[in-house]
């Protein structure tokens, strides 16, 4: 079987912040009902995880290497390394047998961006292309949000300080990276975050 | 003559002497200087001429409200017209040219016009051009445009970056002067999120140049001490060279930064659009100065007394050696002592009020000065500069009292607060008629989603004028915001400044008070549009009472300006003619952008590459380098085609037609809508979704469906696949998926919530292939992994398993009447299963066919394109698609609206094949022609075409269209009309031309 390839192919950019294309990555869109304990168990079974809190992206417990985020009351999208999301299939249709639930790939519909540099610069180039409120205050490590890359609908989190991962749909992936690539321009510093 | 003084300057460096040219002049002026101080300094007073009749004008303010001196700015890709003199910061190498005028600003043909102004009063385009008719278009539009015009259009692509940038905070104050500083200082100490921004590139606004002292020390000192504890606090920001442009909807606020206009050579983006979300917004935009009418008020060298003020002490520039002072209010006497406090001569202040000033009077009466009280300009002597005025009483009509030489006039009628930002969006007014102006009404406040008061406007922006007054209510504003946002103000004291009495503004909207006809004709009230005061009561006498239609019947505040200068004015006139009073004329509307800014900030970074996003399919880089010739499909690009060297568009399309129905196609159709519908009630809300059956489909098998909106027209159409029990795969046009997916999600949200269904869009998760003609299984059948013979995969039916090595779905169907599969694969493995597929391929001489050779094989079948035969008036019925409708079913989506009197009428046009007599193709969209003319004297129609197409497989042209009673007409020759007035004749045929037992798609 051949290598799978990422609509970006490795593309990376140096500017105010460095932007990377994270290749492949495992994703599944989950929607079900979130408060029950039958999907928390099953979330858990299938990837050890747990479900996230409103606008949260919980990582993993233990050595599994997932993150599970809050996407809308109904629906998480489940992180993972490519490989796994087979298994993890299998795993949640088992755990959620008679459930009414809807559990999909979606690893190849998607392309992840991480953005990484001096925290206050990451913030700031994602300001100048998303509405949402990147303070410090409001935006913090392990906060999620699914809003608006400029023209383009996309997701975001903070993994750690000084790094955003970004996810957009497969199709839009070279225009998300571009339109950062131009927000990251070496000249363009607003010096807003502080 | 104006000139530099030999010190002072509080915004120049000296040290730095900057070149730059001025309608190819090279002039020098210092670093600090705005254009028009450095214009002024170099004796260059006349900066342009007027819009309408073209007089001489020169610089009139010193700020944002500049209405005369506009110029065209840089070259080439970097030439911006009307831009204002006075916002324009100066730099090394600056190019500007004055505007509206030919052949030359000195001797201007079009000045004409001011002698013919008796023909072109207020309203004139809709008076003297009314007939004859065919003259306004040939005639008169193409002179007026000629004649009258701000600066031209950039010709060249603008060659800088812009960008936006959003922030939200929850105090935003808009303003950088005492009272913007004074606001966001209380603000920040409560800890509150503080934006404060200021248009020009210094803080402290007008206060600095005024004087006084505040909390004991002088101004400056106090501005800069202020500044620097606001550039310690983490929670502010304070940007420079930005202003507020716009307030809208729920705290929502546009600021406009200027980051490259003084250094265009630099890198970077040229502007920034500020998205701001904001609790609260501090309006601390302060006032601007009115002109007075009087004759002659437009004469280079009458500026406002403010403005002279300014040019004095920020520039170190005298407009001229002897200034009169024409004023109201006990202002314009800061303008007096200024001037001979520099060394001027001020040969008299005429106060209009009989009564006189106050303190700041006798200041300038000690220092020596002349002061008239009562006394008023009768007219400005002088052309292209001013050099004298003649002296009135300003109780009578005008009668000359005394002639003085002067070079200046500084003119102050009064200040009008800035209550642009405060009014955007909603904010009302009060007449202060004490005041003489319009100020924000508090209690009647922009307000936000919950209701409460989002704008506080503070200092004189919200009437405050005299320096204590301004802090005392800014201290309040900015506790006022910070409250609001649940912070806690710690009790502490307002800086103080000095009182000091006034004496009070005396409202003069004309001077004299009686002037004649002859004065109020050149008396300008907007400078730009060149709008007097006899053409405002013109407007009036002629029934224009609404102040609305008296501004658009004279054009009064039209201009770029948007009357800054001129509104208040204007409408003192309006309501003095009216013989009513200024409240009840009211203001016209204040809208964004408080000044102009520019289209590139407006767009941001949407240009070039990221002007919209581009979808790109998995394969979009193996199209473009296998001669793509693309075509926009929604924001997707797909091949319209693959050109090979010296193949035309049509000749490439035959290929590929001919190529496939001979052998192997293979098409890229990852852009297909690809919606999972799941759960216990799918198969029930598909059954409403479709006008078919879907709830019965056997697991495995595949069937055609559409889908009506809820008046009954055809909206999308395509396959459905039965994934498993409780699962359907709903395949949509490539344009659908998005809204069909909303559409589905519309309905579970808002009127089946109870049902259980959830839908996912997977479009992008799989690249799709058709594999399609007579040689398709055989690929395949190479590729391994599958049984996919006749027996095993029929004709509508789908399988999932390994192809090659790769997991595929195989969905044997067919939109081109061949052998066909469609196989999707996931998206990361679609190049890889595309190039296996051109292998294999390669012995039956595998082509990738695109959009056209689709389209053509589809019509030569006969399948309708949504989008081609249907335009959102087509129902399924038209088009011959009973049979796709269920009879069984109690209700679908548009089901009842199909029921209605017009959708079951027979006369509805019907779908048929065309087949034009001699051959040829018929024009897309062309009308069936039928006897006689409408009501219109239209030619009658009968039909029209839908799709159409030069077929290579059958070489000739067919077509399909809607025509009346069109499937009873079999055979007949019916005749459509082209352009050119001639028609061709078509004969009405079955409209599947190919293979119509469908035996080539069954083996």
């Amino acid at each position: 079987m051949s290598d799978p390839v990422s609509a970006l192919n490795g593309a990376s950019f140096d500017g105010l912040v460095t932007l990377r294309d994270r290749g492949p990555m495992g994703m599944i869109t989950l929607r079900g009902d979130l408060g029950s304990g039958v999907m928390a168990k099953a979330v858990d079974k299938a990837l050890g995880l747990a479900i996230p809190a409103l606008c949260r992206i919980e990582p993993a417990k233990g050595v599994c290497q997932g993150q599970s985020a809050w996407m809308s009351p109904d629906e998480l999208l489940l992180i993972m390394p490519y490989g796994q999301v087979g298994a993890a299939l299998i795993s949640l249709t088992a755990g959620l047998e008679g459930q009414h639930y809807l559990a999909q790939d979606v690893s190849d519909a998607r392309a992840l961006i991480s953005i990484s540099g001096p925290d206050a610069l990451v913030r700031e180039v994602m300001a100048k292309v998303t509405p949402a409120d990147l303070h410090p205050d409001r935006f913090k490590t392990g906060d999620f949000r699914r809003s608006r890359l400029a023209q383009a609908a996309g997701a975001f989190w903070m993994p750690e300080a000084g790094r955003i991962n970004v996810v957009c749909f497969r199709s839009v992936a070279t225009y998300v990276f571009d339109l950062l690539s131009a927000a990251a321009d070496p000249a363009s510093a607003v010096d807003y975050f502080r | 003559m104006s000139t530099r003084l030999a010190t002072g300057g509080r915004l120049l460096n000296r040290g730095k002497q900057v070149t730059f040219r001025f309608n190819g002049k090279y002039l020098k002026g210092f670093e600090g200087d705005t254009l028009a101080s450095a214009l002024l300094a170099n004796d260059q007073m006349l900066m342009g001429r007027s819009f309408k009749y073209h007089r001489p004008r020169g610089v009139v303010a010193s700020g944002a409200e500049e209405p005369n001196a506009l110029v065209g700015l840089g070259k080439g890709a970097r030439f911006e017209p009307n831009q204002r003199a006075t916002t324009t910061d100066l730099f090394d190498g600056l190019q500007a040219e004055s505007q509206n005028h030919w052949p030359s600003l000195e001797y201007d043909i079009g000045a004409v016009n001011t002698y013919l102004s008796r023909f072109l009063p207020a309203g004139f385009y809709y008076k003297m051009f009314l007939y004859p008719r065919a003259f306004w278009k040939h005639v008169y539009e193409p002179f007026i445009r000629k004649s009258a015009g701000l600066g031209k259009a950039p010709t060249d692509a603008d060659a800088d970056s812009y960008e936006h940038f959003n922030a939200t905070v929850d105090v935003l104050v808009i303003g950088g002067g005492v009272a913007g500083l004074q606001a966001a200082l209380v603000a920040g100490r409560s800890g509150a999120q503080v934006i404060v921004m200021e248009q020009t590139a210094h803080w402290g606004g007008r206060a600095a140049v005024d004087g006084g002292t505040i909390d004991g020390q002088p101004v400056g000192a106090w501005i800069a001490t202020v500044v620097s504890e606001l550039e310690t606090m983490r929670n502010v920001t304070l940007r420079l060279r930005c202003m507020g442009a716009g307030v809208y909807d729920h705290g929502y606020v546009l600021a406009y930064e200027r980051l490259r206009d003084h250094a265009p050579e630099d890198d970077g983006p040229r502007h920034r659009l500020w998205r701001i979300r904001t609790s609260q917004i501090v309006t601390a935009t302060g006032a601007i100065e009115r002109p007075l009418s009087f004759a002659g008020n437009d004469i280079p060298g009458v500026m406002l007394a403010g403005a002279l003020r300014d040019y004095a002490v920020n520039w170190g520039v005298s407009v001229g050696d002897r200034v009169v002072v024409a004023t109201n209010n006990d202002d314009a006497y800061r303008t007096a002592i200024t001037l001979k406090g520099v060394g001027l001569s001020v040969p008299v202040i005429l106060d209009a009020r009989a009564t006189g000033g106050g303190a700041l009077a006798e200041e300038a009466r000690g220092l020596g000065i002349r002061v008239e009280n009562g006394k008023a300009i009768a007219k400005v002597k002088g052309g292209k500069r001013v050099t004298g005025v003649a002296i009135c009483a300003q109780a009578g009509e005008g009668a000359v009292l005394e002639d003085l030489a002067c070079d200046a006039v500084a003119m102050s009628g009064g200040w009008s607060p800035v209550v642009h930002l405060w009014s955007h969006c909603g904010g009302k007014l009060i007449w202060d008629a004490d005041q003489a102006m319009f100020r924000p009404d508090p209690n009647r406040a922009p307000t936000g989603a919950d209701g409460q008061a989002m704008v506080i406007a503070a200092g004189a922006a919200n009437g405050a004028l005299d320096l204590a007054a301004v802090l005392a209510d800014a201290h309040k504003a900015g506790e006022a915001a910070a409250t609001a946002t649940g912070r806690t103000v710690k009790a502490g004291e307002a800086s103080k400044a000095d009182d000091m009495a006034y004496a009070p503004i005396a409202p003069v909207w004309v001077m004299p008070q009686g002037a004649s006809y002859a004065l109020r004709s050149k008396s300008w009230l907007d400078f730009q549009n060149d709008v007097k005061v006899s053409d405002v009561q013109l407007a009036a006498q002629e029934g224009f009472t609404s102040v609305e239609h008296a501004k658009r019947y004279t054009t009064l505040g039209m201009a770029t300006d948007q009357g800054k200068l001129s509104n208040i004015n204007g409408l003192a006139t309006l309501a003095k003619s009216l013989n009513t009073d200024i409240p009840s004329v009211g203001t016209t509307t204040f809208r964004p952008p408080y000044t102009p800014i520019s289209m590139g900030a407006i767009a941001g970074e949407a240009r070039g590459r990221i002007f919209q996003p581009l979808r790109r399919t998995p394969l979009h880089d193996w199209h473009a380098e296998h001669g793509a010739y693309w075509e926009p499909v929604g924001h997707w690009r797909r091949p319209y085609c693959y050109q090979r060297a010296g193949e035309s568009i049509h000749d490439a399309v035959s290929r590929e037609v001919k190529q496939t129905r001979a052998s192997l196609g293979l098409l890229d159709a990852s852009t297909l809508g690809k919606l999972v519908v799941k759960g216990p009630d799918a198969g029930r809300f598909l059954d409403m979704l479709y006008t078919n059956m879907m709830s019965n489909l056997p697991v495995g098998k595949c069937r055609y469906g559409l889908m009506c909106s809820e008046n009954g027209f055809l909206m999308d159409d395509g396959v459905v696949a039965r994934m498993s029990n409780d699962t359907w795969l709903c395949h949509t046009t490539t344009g659908g998926a998005d809204r069909i997916h909303a559409h589905m999600e519309e309905w579970l949200q808002t009127e089946w919530w109870d049902w259980k269904v959830y839908v996912a869009n997977v479009t992008e998760q799989f690249a799709q292939f058709a594999v399609v003609g007579p040689n398709a299984r055989k690929v395949l059948e190479k590729l391994g992994g599958m049984d996919v013979s006749k027996e095993t995969l029929p004709f509508m039916q789908w399988v999932e398993g390994t192809l090659g090595d790769l997991p595929a779905r195989v969905f044997r169907i067919s939109f081109s009447g061949e052998l066909s599969y469609e196989i999707a694969v996931p998206a990361s493995h679609g190049c890889a299963f595309w190039d296996r597929l051109m292998v294999e391929g390669a012995e039956f001489g595998a082509t990738a066919y695109g959009t056209e050779a689709l389209h053509i094989m589809r019509a030569e079948k006969g399948f309708i394109m949504i989008g081609d035969e249907t335009d959102g008036t087509v129902i399924p019925q038209d088009l011959g698609l009973s049979w796709a409708i269920s009879k069984k079913k109690d209700d679908y989506i548009g089901k009842r609206g199909q029921q209605r009197s017009h959708m079951t009428d027979p006369n509805r046009w019907q779908l048929v094949g065309l087949e034009t007599v001699d051959g040829s193709t018929l024009p897309d969209g062309a009308y069936a022609l039928a006897d006689g003319t409408n009501a219109n004297g239209q030619r009658n129609t009968q039909g029209r075409v839908t799709s159409t197409y030069h077929s290579p497989t059958l070489e000739r042209g067919i077509a399909m269209g809607l025509v009346l009673n069109g499937p009873a007409r079999m055979g007949e020759v019916i005749e459509f009309g082209k352009t050119d007035g001639t028609s061709v004749k078509a004969r009405i045929v079955d409209q599947v031309f190919y293979d119509k037992s469908g035996e080539k798609q069954n083996v």
